[in-house]
């Protein structure tokens, strides 16, 4: 499935960040946002995800195809590993966690409580989340914080396998994975000019 | 869904999940109202209907800030939002899960707390049944206050002040309901009116929640 953006202008707190983009994602491809701190990397990913609306521009896509990872891992302290990987595979309606516990190196920990689990190794079950979603748009949000280099390397084999079943990737990330699979959108010139505004304006008041 | 009302149970249950927290209030409120008024058991008697329903309705607002703002924490409010299950079907999942860890104890200890309270022989399957009907409404609407707050860091001072007024209905008719069983009078109107405030709710509001939830997840 493509991902179409045309024309994006998308707002944090009401306030215009990046305007006039405009990307193809094809199956297969992963493409990668750079950009300084603050430009709105985050805010174009949670709005293509679906979780805010653009202030113009489309997102030619159905939002039934994104699976979202973004900085919080939603996982559940006082469930176990496999609880918390069997919970959202029931969540997206699939049954199989074995395949998403084994890539990301996971088996040891099936019965420990997440809570107890290291920075790194919850990061690596919000990672193994997005194979358990059965989605073919992964819209991932700095997947590769808190993770050690040969962890990187897993999530790099997993999005690498993930591209050869026609699946795509659209992250921010600053660390190269190695994909040759992978183009690099510098999202910084599109920053918003100052007196960008909503077509008809708004009344931030009544947001 | 399932596996939401499962997930949701589960937490409620294990270590600091919070599940004997309403319980433990309403026992304590009960127990200490005739420390307050004295020990004389008419007046005790006739006041009891209003201060179980009272301390019911108190306990359930206890545990309101819990429904969604976990979630909201630890991002898996974002990750439902992107799930395949509709909005208005989680904040209904997560209102009948509060009921289920909150109202529906609530309604099963009141007939033991009415007996510290000389609530009259008559009067306990009335006690019963308003809180059994009267119960679910307080989560639904709790859960479009939790929806409104969610966000809000120490939201609940400002959730309490919003759930409360929508509060008032409810405790008047269930209140009401358990007073006239008390006292053996007619119980149709109050019972009546009541269902349909539960029943009202429950089919509009989650709606409402879903909208307002949509607009704080932007």
């Amino acid at each position: 499935m493509t991902l179409k953006v045309q024309d994006l202008t998308i707002t944090r707190g009401g306030i215009p960040v990046l305007e006039g983009l405009n990307f193809a994602l094809e199956p297969g491809r992963a493409l990668i946002l750079r950009g300084p701190n603050g430009v709105g990397k985050t805010t174009l990913l949670r709005t293509i995800a679906g979780l805010q609306p653009p202030l113009s521009g489309t997102v030619d896509c159905p939002s039934e195809s994104f699976a979202y990872a973004a900085h919080s891992d939603g996982l559940k302290a006082m469930l176990t590993v496999s609880e918390n990987l069997n919970y959202w595979a029931q969540v997206f309606g699939q049954k199989d966690i074995n395949r998403a516990v084994s890539t990301f190196n996971l088996d040891a920990l099936v019965d420990r409580m997440a809570g107890t689990l290291s920075a790194g190794q919850k990061r690596r079950l919000g990672l193994a989340r997005l194979l358990v979603t059965g989605r073919p748009i992964w819209v991932l949000d700095e997947p590769t914080v808190s993770l050690d280099t040969a962890s990187v390397a897993l999530f790099a084999d997993a999005v690498r396998a993930h591209l050869k079943t026609g699946g795509s990737a659209l992250m921010a990330t600053h660390i190269d994975l190695g994909l040759e699979e992978a183009d690099v959108l510098d999202v910084g010139p599109f920053r918003a000019k100052a007196d960008t505004v909503a077509a008809g304006g708004f009344d931030e008041g009544f947001l | 869904m399932i596996a939401l009302l499962i997930r949701d149970l589960k937490l409620a249950f294990r270590a600091g999940g919070g599940f004997g927290l309403g319980l433990a209030f309403f026992l304590i409120v009960t127990v200490l109202v005739p420390f307050g008024v004295g020990p004389e058991s008419a007046l005790l008697a006739r006041i009891a209907p209003g201060i179980l329903w009272l301390g019911a309705l108190l306990a359930c607002l206890l545990s309101l800030d819990r429904i969604l703002a976990l979630d909201w924490e630890d991002g898996s409010l974002d990750l439902l939002a992107t799930s395949p299950l509709p909005l208005e079907g989680v904040v209904s999942v997560k209102a009948l899960a509060h009921w289920l860890t909150t109202g529906l104890p609530l309604t099963l200890a009141a007939p033991f707390l009415g007996l510290l309270l000389s609530l009259p022989t008559q009067g306990y399957a009335w006690l019963v049944v308003s809180l059994a009907l009267g119960t679910p409404a307080l989560s639904v609407i709790g859960t479009f206050g939790a929806a409104l707050t969610v966000g809000i860091k120490r939201g609940g001072l400002l959730l309490s002040l919003l759930v409360l007024p929508l509060y008032v209905p409810t405790l008047i008719f269930g209140a009401e309901l358990a007073r006239r069983g008390a006292e053996g009078l007619a119980t149709t109107t109050p019972l009546l009116m009541l269902a349909g405030i539960s029943f009202g709710v429950i089919a509009l509001l989650p709606f409402a929640s879903a909208l307002v939830l949509r607009v704080n997840l932007r």
